[in-house]
């Protein structure tokens, strides 16, 4: 794979099917439903225990709010990651152009993938920062690695949007 | 690239904690009491802190870049705060009363950071 910035845009070229994949995988990674532990995270107090009232109220008033903000962002990408449809064949050697206007729906969404899968599989700090574990040989070693393909995505978007 | 931080659309008032004085009030003798009132409450108001806790997942890159733009630092302070949070596990972003203070802290969650407000005892 090879990424670059072009113009308006970053492009991800020579993609192989796996990573093809990986990078279809991100508006369904990030979804929470289901699992307590990441409505946990994403949706995390804004307060202590002492806070009651606030915590209420941020309930009601600001998760609706934050659950449409992100959902606005995993559609966006949704719809860049189009460009990739297709079956298995003919994802070989594709390339992706993400508009740099949709940088931050990509970063959020990429984050909120890291987040669900870090949290549904509980992965420790430590298994976070081994970078050197190979080859992928559970699903749980997928998931790490899902988890530092999009952080690898997110640095170089961050990057990008320095210069 | 869109320069509208994304946490800026998330920021809507939550709680009216705060009494506003009363605009121009006529001449009565009611109006210096509310003045005095309002103050009274502000300062038991103050203050509350903005605290970002650790987060194993959240780059230090994505971090510095939040704190640069929810709280327009520059980016050497941004970094100090995004390795405050990384090495003593909490940082004091801002300090000041409630409204703002939860006004930060919305744009924060709004960029997946573990963020809360925090009277000080």
């Amino acid at each position: 794979m090879e990424i670059r910035r072009r113009k308006n845009q970053i492009e991800l070229s020579e993609l192989d099917p796996f990573l093809a994949e990986l990078l279809r995988q991100i508006p369904a990674s990030a979804n929470t439903e289901g699992a307590p532990s990441v409505e946990q995270r994403i949706f995390s107090p804004p307060a202590n225990g002492k806070e009651a009232e606030l915590c209420a109220e941020w309930k009601i008033y600001v998760e609706p709010e934050l659950r449409r903000l992100f959902q606005t962002a995993t559609q966006t990408v949704g719809v860049d990651l189009e460009q990739l449809n297709g079956n298995e064949k003919s994802l070989a050697n594709r390339t992706l152009c993400i508009p740099t206007k949709h940088a931050d729906a990509w970063l959020s969404a990429l984050n909120q993938a890291r987040l669900v899968i870090a949290a549904k599989n509980n992965f420790t700090e430590l298994e976070l920062n081994d970078h050197l574990r190979s080859p992928i040989g559970s699903r749980r070693d997928l998931s790490l690695f899902q988890v530092n393909f999009y952080g690898f995505l997110q640095e170089f978007i961050l990057r990008e949007m320095d210069c | 690239m869109s320069t509208e931080p994304l946490g800026a659309e998330v920021a809507v008032p939550l709680i009216p904690g705060i009494v506003h004085p009363k605009s121009a009030a006529p001449s009565t003798v009611g109006a210096p009491t509310i003045e005095k009132e309002t103050r009274a409450e502000e300062a038991l108001d103050l203050p509350w802190h903005v605290v970002v806790h650790n987060d194993p997942v959240n780059l230090m890159s994505y971090v510095t870049m939040v704190f640069q733009r929810v709280f327009g630092y520059p980016r050497d302070k941004a970094e100090k705060h995004m390795l405050e949070v990384h090495h003593k596990g909490r940082s004091i972003l801002w300090s000041g009363m409630r409204e703002p203070a939860e006004l930060y802290v919305q744009q924060l969650h709004g960029y997946l950071l573990l963020a809360t407000i925090e009277k000080v005892s």
